[in-house]
């Protein structure tokens, strides 16, 4: 997993998916527009002056409402790197996940980030670094939620496991065998 | 000795070909059903073909219900609708019904008598964790997660803890799963079961009808829950199984309840209301649009009228439940106390059509949610009730007990 370094924006609790990106923009999923109103809501100042690799820093329940993609994209559209929240709500969560965006769940991290903090986040060991040098241990997704995050989200880890079926096993079509059987 | 399991766990691991799975770990699970709607049917197709898929895992195990805006309510939705009729003819689907053939898909559902206790189906819908009270592990996704499901037959999901809530002693008359459905969330508040696999038991559940039973469920999601599951057959929880919570409530006394705007949570008994004039009734939805719930209404309606200054939709869910509703002499009742009564659709639900509020308009509704401007203009407010209250509501042209309007009492002048 990449490491990450960037600044801290810092939100609340219960960021909800109308907060990441409003209905009102989503007659497109236009990667510019989406970027353009990304959190206007909570901080008129995020969408003007986030940089690639910043990383959004917020409460209990990021992401909670309704369910729709185009918040996780929206984020990605102005170059968030990560997301450390405290804890995600449900289908945010999988939206991310699917979309490769990266999460880490910690409330202790949340609590001891300042806001513009620089921070950096090393997925090998599972850290999070103050700008002090201090580091708090974090959480990433696991399991199958890690893999499809590896694979830079559900679309190509899909991709990815049809063209693997794709290709003939090892030994099949040698001579002989009957071929699409 | 095999590790205690929940309900919700023993499903996960079955299809994740695993003899265990712990709350908080996500695995890959092999789906037995997909289900999608012609709002999420159309991005899921895409984000399939963009997945360099062409082929559904299985078109017998793929369900599509056009019902949200159908019969389409403008150019648009006709054009979406159709991108889902013609996969489902390219791909052979084998489950998909049509306008006249419908229902409100998660009121179908049950109706096909395809699933099986201890299946499990995602659906590209919230209100898919209906089916959790057939004993399905049902939830709802996105329609990029419905896209991989329909591609390879598998998700991933992280494995939710369970909370038991256990509803003891019998339901009063006018009572139902709906009562009990507004009483839970505004016990748990509106995101309490948040990553959870709700699990109801208790006499009260095993005394409620099927139908109650999938009302109850139906609202799992309104508590943020990822199923609400009334466990069936084998697939019961180990009584060791440990559990994120266990609620106990005492529901003999549980009186009519009413959520108010704009929150599901927002709830109270019914009498609290009780006077606060209405613009429109509906009865409905794949809440409360099952053929028990048209029959209580049609108890409180017959030889009655709607007030006047009231306009009740009535709804039926499915096109079996219109059909049985027409048999059993309801829409007679119906249309004889003065409501319009429609096909089967979502429709003003959602604030689609058929029922869309003006400014400042009041409805009281037997569908799941009422946030600001779900039904229309920003500025109307929807209350949601069972089918009992809502079918006096109608007669008494304000939010009424069903007991007031059957025994004469007050009325809206
Ligand atoms: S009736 Fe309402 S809640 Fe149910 S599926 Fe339709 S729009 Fe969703």
């Amino acid at each position: 997993m990449a490491r990450i370094a960037g600044r801290a924006w810092k939100f609340g609790d219960d960021v909800d998916t109308d907060v990441i990106i409003p209905a009102r923009y989503l007659y497109t999923h236009d990667p510019g527009v989406l970027a353009a109103h990304c959190l206007e809501v909570a901080d008129p100042r995020f969408p003007a002056g986030v940089r690639p690799g910043d990383v959004v820093v917020a409460g209990r329940n990021f992401g909670c409402g309704s369910s729709r993609e185009h918040a996780p994209r929206a984020l990605q559209a102005c170059g968030v790197a990560a997301v450390v929240a405290a804890s995600f709500a449900r289908i945010f969560f999988r939206n991310a996940v699917n979309l490769g965006l990266l999460l880490v769940e910690s409330p202790e991290a949340v609590e001891r980030v300042q806001p513009g903090e620089y921070i950096e986040i090393d997925g090998e060991k599972g850290l999070l670094r103050l700008s002090s040098g201090e580091t708090i241990p974090v959480r990433f997704p696991e399991g199958a939620a890690a893999e499809v995050q590896q694979a830079g989200g559900l679309v190509e880890y899909v991709r990815s496991r049809l063209a693997a079926r794709a290709v003939p096993a090892p030994g099949a079509g040698a001579e002989g065998t009957i071929q699409g059987e | 000795m095999a590790h205690a399991m929940t309900a919700a766990e023993k499903i996960l691991a079955a299809h994740a070909g695993r003899k265990q799975v712990v709350p908080g770990e996500t695995v890959w699970a092999r789906v037995d059903w997909c289900l999608a709607n012609d709002i999420t049917a159309p991005l899921a197709i895409e984000q399939m073909r963009a997945m360099g898929c062409d082929r559904v895992f299985d078109p017998a195990r793929v369900i599509l219900v056009p019902d949200h805006f159908v019969p389409a309510k403008d150019i648009a939705s006709a054009a979406q609708a159709r991108v889902m009729r013609e996969f489902a003819r390219e791909q052979g689907i084998v489950h998909y019904y049509e306008v006249g053939r419908m229902g409100i898909e998660h009121a179908l559902l049950p109706e096909l008598g395809i699933l099986r206790p201890g299946d499990l189906l995602v659906g590209a819908d919230s209100h898919t964790c209906t089916c959790g009270a057939l004993g399905v592990f049902a939830t709802g996704v996105g329609s990029t997660d419905l896209a991989c499901a329909m591609a390879l037959g598998e998700l991933w999901f992280r494995v939710p803890a369970t909370v038991r809530v256990e509803f003891r002693g019998r339901l009063p008359g006018w009572v139902g799963g709906k009562d009990l459905a507004l009483f839970l969330i505004s016990q748990l508040g509106t995101e309490g079961a948040n990553y959870l696999a709700l699990e109801f038991t208790g006499e009260a559940i095993a005394q409620l009808p099927l139908d109650g039973r999938l009302t109850l469920s139906n609202m799992a999601v309104e508590a943020g829950a990822k199923a609400g599951l009334v466990p069936v057959g084998p697939w019961q929880s180990d009584e060791e199984a440990p559990v994120a919570a266990r609620y106990t409530w005492e529901v003999s006394h549980l009186e009519p309840q009413v959520a108010c705007p704009y929150s599901p949570a927002q709830v109270v008994p019914v009498r609290e209301v009780a006077g606060t004039p209405v613009d429109q009734v509906v009865i409905g939805s794949c809440t409360n649009g099952r053929l028990s719930d048209l029959a209580v209404a049609a108890r409180i309606l017959a030889g009655r009228k709607v007030h006047p200054q009231v306009r009740l939709i009535v709804i039926p869910a499915t096109q079996d439940v219109y059909r049985r509703a027409l048999e059993a002499g309801f829409i007679a009742t119906f249309l004889e106390a003065g409501a319009a009564v429609s096909t089967p659709t979502c429709g003003p639900c959602l604030g689609g059509y058929m029922g869309v509020l003006a400014e400042g308009e009041v409805c009281l509704a037997t569908t799941n949610r009422n946030f600001r401007g779900r039904m229309g203009h920003p500025e109307s407010r929807v209350y949601l009730a069972g089918p009992a209250v809502a079918a006096a509501t109608a007669v008494a042209g304000c939010i009424a007990h069903p007991e007031e309007v059957i025994g004469g009492g007050p009325h809206r002048g």
